[in-house]
């Protein structure tokens, strides 16, 4: 059970959040276009990293807000937090 | 009592205060500050079980958490009988009864004795390998495994005790009472910090506190002494929080710790009434240190389990600490100077100590030196090979050890005693740091695991003998000097003690001891609750099991309630030395949370019963109970399922319900379905996004139904949403989907299409809805507001107007979910129940009945609409659905549009939603049922019945299904088979009343 810090709220506990899985997967602007094999990678396609992860958070008992995090998924240490929107930070 | 194995000099116990207990029926009794374990002891009662595989008798063996064999059932009362609950840790109370497990018919005379004489046929996986064969017989030979496993019985009736949850939050959290944790959070609290110290037992000190030799001192006074003014001035410091009588169960990462806090179960049962039992602490620390002791190890040579066999240094607590003497004639095993310490204590307290019988060559200290004058026999390099005794120890054979310490030499000699203390060393208790994420380093000049300093989780420490020191002198030095640095303190007091301790000087180390006997003919038992000895260890590496883990599962070392506190490392000391392997590089097996035992009352807390989750009411609930509703949970509401009138069964009602309803008029309290208010100039465009149709060209004051889906082209939920203006919308969710669906929304808004301006809000609980449907209807409408115009040309079906009922703003839908002509208003919901109320006494005349969920469902399936939830499961498209009317052609994107014709989504073969119409029109059939084109095997399943009824208006039993194929199966004959007999149906159409709508109008 981490504690997350919302950048909307400031620090709370996990318990607060839902987790939206891997971030930065952007919706295709034209899905008409693509093949079926291009649209299934958008779709299903999930990387599940023993390491450092960039994951899109949803504060649901708070704010509401979604923004994204960068946690390890070995140890749940949490590198960075920022806004949607926002570039991720550098590795 | 035999008041004898009783001294009279401890302050601990306090001897003026009598009290009476039961155990096994007979009457006995025992002081205040007692144990269970150690008033047993007091009254001479060792034998106290018999263990889980061979029902040999066991007794006694320690004086805490890691006890293996005395945990015994306690109380008689189906509700509150506890079971497992280990005897040395629950603290003696008036009218404590407790019970032997696992032995029947009682603990003195035990039929499942006899396994004990069939062990050699009972080893490791005996069950797995002989109940393989024939499959079909595991059932049979299930229910006597079951019956001959198990420790104690569960309680039969509810928990009547209270249990709490408590969010704790401090800066620095100490787990362990001992004299290092006193000393970490003494620092700790006088640095201003706020400080909370947790212990388990009733008392601070650890050890320490009864250690009153003169050889442990510590600025010229006795350890415990000094110790005793240390945690008198602790305990004044304002911002420290003792918890005494609280165990940490878990440790996990961003030091959240759980730890139960038991506060009434030392109490008589009379104290515990109105009080809470046990309370959950979830605790938040900034920085833990964890101060948890060590405890001691056993030593495995044949036999090494009978009653009377029992941890020196719980020897020692039970003679200085509860002034019980475990014996009258007792001799020390050991392969290290603590049962030296033991036997001073014992020779004090005038018990006999006949021999002490030590592995090492060498032994020289001043504990040993100290022993030595007192005339004590010490017989150095020498090992016990065999014990007597059945029911208590009764002898032990002594050969000497061979310079390799791989045999025995030389002749045995018998020596007499009524109990054996052991001593193998010493074992940090490291659980807690390994939950917590940290890894441990092997030492091999003694043989632990201890913490790396170097893989430890930030804010967090380990001191004292949980990071492996095990000398006075160590532990008050590295404690104090590395707390200080991971505080950040300043100079304190206690960086100049002066301490005065012995040092032990030669440490030897023998997992298994040898015997004169071969291994096969030996009893060495590693896992004393779960009755695996060094053999089936052994046994299992020669069956190929290598992993530490797997040698775990298959001897079940290790796995009992106590969690293998005492067996682990002799169970990796044998298999490092059977396989030449360095143990540090065999690394341990996993240690998980909970460290002890929780009861489930601790874990719920207070979520039981009506608490266990949030109940919804809709405004208008008390009119339904008023009116005799039975209720249905529609996730966390109650909705009326019908109104039963006349002792009428749910199927008489629902009958009633649903002709009164396309006769006359009905009407239904719709209030539960999810409504979100949508604003915003780009709300058009947002909802072209999401629904499968096109909603731009909407006019204001429109209604539409509209289907929404996931990225994957599945169904995931249905509504009607009305244009109220220009840029304004009501969203009407399904009632399980409502949350789900503002979160989807609230997600694609924020995330995919930030830049459309629109704004989302949950309305679900500020208006209630009630539709009113039937061919009268309208008449009922036009009485409670005469000022509407009601006619089809100013108020068409799936149209909306704002009007008021008396002085109250109403929203009016034309809309219907059950193909009758039908409204629903919509108002604030403090005026719900009032307005409701206003429709019944103008219906009456009609004779308006209200008709609850089941009704609903049995209309819209005449009419073929689907339940999402219900007809479908999340792996139908709309096209399954044969509903390939609301998808938009002309849309260029929507949620899961893409999908729709991915090369699965348009396989022909898939699930499709198909009406079913049985032979016989009486025969219902069961939701959930599968269908099949033949009974021939083997069977191939075509689909299932998702909705089925009988419907009083077509006078038959109507379905809806999904079957393989079923567009264009329609006319196929299909069977539905049960269990005693096979239905006939024939596919159909999924309308089945009023195909051509024309009741909307009527």
């Amino acid at each position: 059970m981490f504690i997350i810090n919302c950048p909307y709220c400031g620090e709370r506990d996990q318990t607060e959040f839902s987790c939206g899985g891997e971030a930065h997967i952007e919706r295709p602007k034209q899905p008409t276009e693509l093949s079926d094999d291009q649209w299934a990678e958008y779709l299903f396609m999930r990387k599940n990293i023993k390491g450092v992860q960039f994951e899109r958070w949803n504060h649901i008992h708070g704010c509401r807000k979604w923004f994204n995090v960068v946690r390890d998924t070995s140890n749940d240490k949490i590198h960075a937090v920022y806004k949607m929107g926002e570039r991720p930070p550098v590795k | 009592m035999s008041n004898n194995l009783r001294i009279n000099k401890n302050n601990f116990i306090d001897q003026t205060v009598r009290i009476s207990f039961k155990f096994n029926g007979k009457k006995l009794f025992g002081y205040k500050g007692d144990t269970l374990a150690s008033a047993l002891l007091a009254n001479n009662i060792h034998l106290v079980g018999r263990s889980f595989k061979y029902h040999r008798p066991r007794g006694i063996m320690t004086c805490g958490s890691e006890e293996p064999n005395a945990i015994v059932q306690v109380g008689k009362d189906p509700a509150l009988t506890d079971p497992n609950v280990r005897a040395t840790e629950i603290e003696l109370y008036e009218g404590l009864e407790a019970f032997s497990q696992n032995c029947w018919p009682s603990v003195n005379f035990d039929i499942g004795g006899i396994n004990n004489f069939l062990s050699p046929l009972l080893p490791a996986g005996f069950y797995y390998k002989t109940f393989m064969w024939p499959a079909s017989f595991w059932e049979k030979y299930e229910f006597f495994i079951r019956h001959s496993a198990g420790l104690g019985k569960s309680p039969t009736e509810p928990d009547q005790d209270l249990y709490d949850h408590q969010f704790v939050h401090c800066d620095v959290l100490v787990i362990g009472g001992g004299i290092s944790g006193i000393l970490s959070a003494k620092l700790s609290a006088e640095k201003g910090l706020n400080t909370m110290l947790i212990d388990d037992k009733s008392y601070l000190g650890g050890s320490t506190i009864y250690q009153d030799d003169d050889i442990f001192k510590i600025n010229n006074e006795t350890s415990n002494v000094w110790l005793k003014n240390q945690i008198e001035k602790l305990k004044k410091i304002p911002n420290l929080k003792i918890k005494n009588r609280t165990s940490v169960a878990a440790f996990h990462g961003y030091n959240y710790l759980l730890a139960r806090e038991n506060l009434t179960d030392h109490l008589s049962i009379n104290e515990r009434k109105e009080k809470i039992r046990q309370r959950l602490l979830k605790i938040r620390a900034k920085k833990v240190v964890i101060a948890t002791g060590a405890i001691e190890r056993p030593l495995i040579f044949s036999n090494n389990d009978r009653p009377g066999i029992i941890l020196s240094s719980s020897i020692k607590k039970y003679i200085d600490y509860y002034g019980v003497k475990t014996g009258e004639n007792i001799s020390l095993f050991t392969n290290n100077d603590s049962a030296y310490e033991t036997a001073i204590s014992l020779n004090k307290s005038g018990v006999k100590v006949k021999i002490i019988i030590d592995i090492r060559e060498n032994p020289s200290s001043i504990l040993s030196e100290k022993i030595e004058k007192t005339g004590i026999k010490i017989l150095r390099g020498h090992t016990i090979t065999n014990t007597d005794g059945y029911k208590r120890i009764k002898s032990i054979d002594v050969m000497k050890l061979s310079k390799d310490g791989e045999n025995v030499v030389g002749n045995k000699t018998t020596y007499k005693c009524d109990c054996l203390g052991i001593s193998g060393g010493w074992t940090p208790m490291v659980h807690l740091f390994t939950q917590s994420g940290g890894k441990l380093k092997f030492r091999n000049n003694d043989n632990v695991f201890i913490p790396d300093e170097n893989k430890t989780p930030s804010e967090q420490i380990s001191v004292g003998s949980s990071n492996g020191d095990f000398e006075l002198d160590d532990v008050i030095i590295n404690t104090v000097k590395n707390i200080k640095i991971f505080l950040g303190l300043d100079k304190n007091d206690y960086e100049n003690l002066d301490i005065k301790c012995s040092k032990e000087k030669q440490k030897r180390n023998i997992w298994l001891l040898p015997s004169n006997k071969p291994i096969s003919k030996s009893k060495p038992f590693l896992d004393f609750q779960n009755d695996s000895t060094a053999k089936d260890v052994k046994l299992a590496l020669r069956e190929g099991f290598k992993s530490i883990e797997h040698v775990k599962r298959y001897t079940t070392t290790g796995m009992g309630t106590d969690q293998g506190k005492l067996s682990n490392m002799h169970a990796l000391g044998i298999i490092a030395d059977t396989t030449g392997t360095n143990m540090g590089e065999l690394g341990t097996t996993t240690f998980r949370p909970p460290y002890t035992p929780l009861t489930f009352g601790a874990i719920v807390g207070r979520n039981v019963g009506e608490f266990f989750d949030h109940t919804r009411r809709t405004a208008i609930h008390d009119w339904h109970v008023e009116n005799k509703a039975e209720f249905e949970n529609v996730g966390q509401w109650k909705r009326p399922w019908y109104f039963p009138k006349n002792g009428e069964t749910m199927y008489q009602a629902v009958q009633r319900e649903s002709k009164a309803a396309r006769e006359s008029a009905g009407i239904l309290d719709a209030s539960t379905l999810g409504k979100i208010d949508i604003q915003g100039e780009d709300a058009s465009e947002f909802l072209n996004r999401v629904y499968t149709n096109a909603w731009s060209k909407l006019a204001i004051g429109k209604c539409r139904y509209g289907l929404m889906l996931n990225e994957d082209g599945m169904v995931y939920d249905d509504g009607v949403t009305t244009r109220l203006g220009e840029n304004h919308y009501i969203m009407t969710t399904t009632t399980g989907g409502a949350a789900n669906v503002l979160s989807k929304l609230e997600d694609y808004l924020q995330t995919e299409w930030p830049e459309l301006n629109v704004y989302l809000t949950t309305v679900t609980d500020q208006y209630s809805t009630m539709s009113i449907c039937g061919p009268n209807s309208k008449k009922i409408i036009k009485k409670i507001i005469p000022s509407l115009d009601l006619s089809d040309e100013s108020f068409p079906h799936m149209s909306f107007k704002n009007s008021k009922i008396d002085n109250v703003n109403c929203r009016i839908m034309r809309i219907s979910f059950t193909g009758e002509h039908s409204y629903e208003i919509n108002v604030q919901s403090n005026y719900a129940k009032d307005v409701w109320e206003k429709c019944i006494e103008a219906g009456k005349e009609f004779n308006i009945t209200p008709y609850g969920t089941e009704t609903m469902h049995l209309l819209r399936a005449e009419k073929g609409f689907i339940i999402t939830g219900q007809d479908t499961d999340g792996t139908l498209t709309p096209s399954d659905l044969q509903m390939d009317w609301i998808i938009g052609k002309k849309k260029y994107d929507f949620i899961g549009k893409r999908s729709l014709y991915r090369s699965d989504t348009i396989r022909e073969d898939r699930k499709q939603l198909v009406g079913l119409l049985t032979d016989d029109p009486k025969e219902v059939l069961e939701e959930g049922a599968q269908l099949v084109e033949s009974l021939e095997k083997p069977i191939d399943m075509l689909g299932h019945v998702t909705s089925s009824y009988f419907s009083p208006n077509l006078n038959k039993s109507i379905a809806l299904a999904v079957v393989r194929s079923g567009k264009k199966l329609k006319g196929k004959k299909l069977i539905v088979p049960m269990e005693n007999k096979n239905i006939n149906v024939t596919i159909t159409d999924t309308v089945f009343y009023d195909k051509e709508n024309k009741r909307l109008n009527a």
